[in-house]
């Protein structure tokens, strides 16, 4: 176990390697000067020397190359161009929000949808099972600025119950201005995981309860509800942890459209200020952190199915 | 005598669109302490519905009780509301199922799995449901509870498993214990084990048991009394010496004249060319970890044998034995590690796959389960043309020599348009193996193809094997763990245990004679050995 986590941690190495030479082509690649490009229409000749400078792009493409590795292994992600702050500090201060929304979304999402999916699995066929999955449908659809921005007409225009926008630190600002800034984006972004997950779990529960040992429990004597707590959810769990674990990396996509929409400075509203101001350094960073966390979450969920499923070891 | 279940004109129907209207109609009997009742039964006789109805377990989708009642110890179960019903299981009677490996929960140790029956219906502490837990652990002969406490199924044998099963079952010693075909999963050695421990419980316990089988090898062994159903229906019943003895009604009869006899008929030497052979053929399985752990078995282990055109060759063995992975790796379905396999004069064990692809139509194998091994989405005439297409027969051909095929094994060319689902289990074997037969093999491979089948059926389909392996000239292998099917079809057997080929020679000499003592024992094991085999060695 513990060599495979090792092995699981050494093989992230060359991944990451390949990430970064994706990253560092996508600038160099690009036609035309990268400089000029970043330095956009209206730039003056200074600025762009400047820029090219700044970047390192008048040395030869490996030189660039293994200097930016050298740099990335020491935790130095580089420079804005604009605020001329390390990329790593940026993305440090915007964690904070990004981190709680994500965490919010999920636990409210695998809440309601975990209970939701296995009694749409439970009942299926009856009109329970019907309404989750006309739920569900519905929730793949509705694009999240429109859900948004209907939530905040509603919930905080019409009938005054929530902030419209913004972000309270829980850690500076207390509780419960936090709860109440959060809960309007929360919603919003759980409504398509909740769907997701709902039909994943129904799914599976439905699978898992035709099984043998379903109906041994029942021969026990054991109670409907605890056959499904026990017996039915956790066989089924693996594919709901799965779904859970491509949800949180949607996830980390979709707070860019939420974190505009209701104006929380996190790493999605960072994401949308680099590229509309071409701030290249800011979004490799990014691409190159987002990529880590991807990464570290596949190495967890896959951790997380040898404890849910004593069969499973690596 | 007093009655523990009393069934009493009970009628279960199924739902409009099944193919009769009742799953059991109008059945009455009764279970008393201390007696063993077998329901003997083939597939779709209403065996299995009756037992899951008593319990409560069965799909109250489709299946609906509709008339009469089911008393136990006088309460009736039909009208009892669902919380009765669950303190009557576990409480009073308990089950066990066919199959020990998927009736435990995978994820959840076995003696926490018998202890949930002591939290549903005790007070007790969990000391003391762990206390009791080993106890029940210990009462089915498993060893070392403590240990096995922890385990998890996987962890375990199928016997085991099922001792587990049964542990848990008896736990709160119910008066009545339904048992569903529990032995057909298991090996021959490991069933006569369990049916003795049935036994040995319900003498020692003096409950009543409900024993669901289709084998009346079984019957012979463990019952007092028999109850043979036959499409829903009860059409014989009385102590077991009289059905057995003094079958009254055709369809027991019959069931009883189908049972194979263990007593092999000669058999002439054949003479026909060397079609396929095994010269020191090893499968090794898994490898040797990052820092020379791992493990590794020798699942075949230095196997030899020679099949003729016109021979048949069983193998014979239990699970693990190393059978089914001797025979793919002749067909190199998987390729052998190392040794040879000659078809013909070729070796194909190293064979690269373009060089081998000319010689797979000489190898054609029918498997065990008919439900599986036909594709549910293309008709019958595609499955059996496909192969002959693959090498290029014109396809109209291939249909011509398809409806020739059909009527060989016995069904109708028209039969070539419709799809597997359409048809009987035994149907479908036929299916199969007109399949095998299209390519024109010389070699046949049977893996326990004959196993999934009701035993009239079986017979059926044993009686084709032969005919074809007669007309087509062709050396068959046939795998097998039924000692009685062996003794019916082979000319020579070749018996394994754990890889390796322990006794082998011309069927009738190995079963009068058997010299290892492995052979001896999976003789002596099978079921209904006293009442069957009576008269040899």
């Amino acid at each position: 176990m513990l060599f495979y986590i090792i092995k699981r941690i050494l093989m992230t190495i060359p991944v990451m390697v390949v990430v970064a030479l994706f990253v560092f082509l996508m600038l160099r690649l690009s036609p035309g000067d990268p400089a000029a490009v970043i330095a956009g229409d209206y730039a003056t000749a200074e600025d762009v020397e400047r820029i090219r400078e700044q970047l390192g792009l008048s040395e030869p493409i490996v030189v660039q190359f293994t200097k930016w590795l050298g740099q990335l292994v020491q935790g130095d992600l580089g420079t804005s161009i604009f605020s001329n702050k390390p990329v790593a500090e940026l993305i440090a201060q915007r964690i904070e929000p990004t981190m709680l929304l994500a965490l919010t979304t999920i636990l409210f999402s695998v809440f309601v949808a975990v209970p939701l999916g296995t009694l749409a699995a439970y009942r299926a066929g009856s009109w329970v099972d019907r309404v989750v999955m006309l739920f569900s449908v519905g929730g793949f659809s509705v694009p999240v600025f429109v859900l948004g921005y209907v939530l905040i007409y509603v919930l905080s225009l019409n009938l005054k119950l929530l902030p419209v926008q913004g972000y309270r630190s829980p850690f500076t600002e207390g509780i419960g201005p936090f709860l109440a800034h959060i809960t309007l984006p929360t919603l919003t972004l759980s409504v398509i995981f909740i769907a997701l997950i709902a039909r994943m779990t129904r799914a599976s529960v439905i699978e898992v309860l035709e099984e043998d040992y379903v109906r041994t429990a029942r021969s026990k004597g054991q109670s409907e509800f605890k056959v499904l707590l026990r017996h039915a959810l956790r066989n089924a769990a693996v594919p709901i942890i799965t779904v859970i674990g491509i949800g949180i990396a949607l996830l980390i996509g979709g707070v860019v459209v939420t974190e505009s929409v209701f104006n929380i400075p996190g790493l999605g509203r960072l994401v949308l200020d680099a590229v509309l101001a071409r701030d290249y350094p800011i979004i490799q960073g990014l691409i190159l952190f987002f990529s880590f966390v991807y990464i570290l979450l596949n190495l967890l969920i896959d951790l997380s199915y040898s404890l849910l499923d004593p069969r499973i070891r690596y | 005598m007093t009655a523990i279940l009393e069934i009493r004109d009970l009628s279960v129907s199924l739902p409009p669109q099944a193919d009769r209207p009742f799953a059991i109609k109008d059945i009455t009997f009764e279970v008393n302490a201390g007696e063993i009742v077998c329901v003997v039964g083939e597939s779709g006789s209403g065996k299995s519905v009756t037992s899951f109805t008593v319990m409560g377990l069965h799909d109250k989708r489709a299946l609906t009780p509709v008339a009469g009642e089911i008393l136990l110890q006088g309460q009736n179960v039909l009208t009892a509301s669902d919380a009765q019903i669950r303190r009557l299981r576990g409480e009073k009677m308990a089950m066990i199922f066919q199959e020990p490996m998927t009736a435990l929960n995978p994820v959840v140790s076995v003696g926490d799995q018998i202890g949930e029956i002591l939290e549903i219906h005790t007070s007790l502490s969990a000391s003391e449901r762990k206390a009791k837990v080993i106890q029940a652990m210990t009462d089915v002969h498993l060893p070392d509870p403590e240990k096995m406490y922890r385990s998890y199924p996987h962890q375990l044998s199928g016997g085991q498993r099922q001792r587990i099963v049964i542990a848990l079952a008896l736990v709160l010693e119910p008066v009545l214990l339904i048992a569903d075909e529990p032995t057909t999963a298991l090996d021959v050695t490991t069933q006569a084990q369990i049916l003795l421990l049935i036994k040995e419980l319900q003498e020692r316990r003096g409950m009543g048991v409900l024993f669901i089988t289709h084998d009346f090898g079984v019957v012979a062994d463990i019952a007092d009394r028999v109850i043979v159903m036959q499409n829903g229906e009860i059409v014989e019943q009385g102590p077991v010496d009289q059905v057995l003895g003094a079958p009254q009604h055709p369809y027991t009869k019959m069931l009883i004249g189908a049972v194979p006899s263990m007593d092999p008929p000669r058999r002439e030497e054949a003479t026909g060319v060397p079609a396929l052979s095994a010269n020191h053929l090893d499968k090794l399985y898994g490898n040797k970890g990052m820092f020379g752990k791992g493990r590794v078995v020798h699942a075949v282990d230095d196997v030899n044998f020679v099949v003729r055109r016109g021979e048949t060759l069983g193998i014979v063995g239990e699970s693990g034995s190393g059978k089914s992975t001797v025979a793919r790796c002749v067909m190199r379905l998987i390729d052998p590690t190392s040794g040879e396999v000659l078809v013909g004069d070729t070796d194909i064990a190293t064979l690269r796959e373009d060089r081998l692809r000319p010689h797979r139509r000489d190898i054609q194998i029918v498997f065990q389960d008919p439900y599986r091994s036909l594709n549910p989405r293309r008709t019958v005439g595609q499955s059996i043309v496909e192969g002959p297409v693959n090498f290029g027969l014109d396809p109209k051909e291939a249909m011509e020599r398809a409806q020739r095929l059909m009527s060989i094994v016995g069904l109708a060319p028209e039969a070539l348009e419709r799809f597997p689902h359409q048809f009987s289990g035994g149907q479908r074997q036929r299916i199969c193996i007109a399949r095998a037969l299209a390519m024109e093999p010389t070699v046949l491979i049977a893996d326990e193809a004959v196993s999934a089948l009701d035993v009239s059926v079986q017979a059926q389909v044993l009686d084709l094997l032969d005919d074809v392996k007669d007309k087509f000239d062709l050396a068959m292998l046939f795998i097998t763990h039924d000692l009685r099917v062996a003794a019916q079809i082979c000319d020579r057997i070749m018996v394994m245990r754990k890889g390796v080929v322990v006794e082998s020679g011309p069927t009738a000499e190995v079963f009068a004679n058997p010299q290892h003592e492995y052979t001896r024992a999976l003789l002596a094991a099978a079921p209904g050995h006293r009442w069957f085999d009576k008269a040899p060695a």
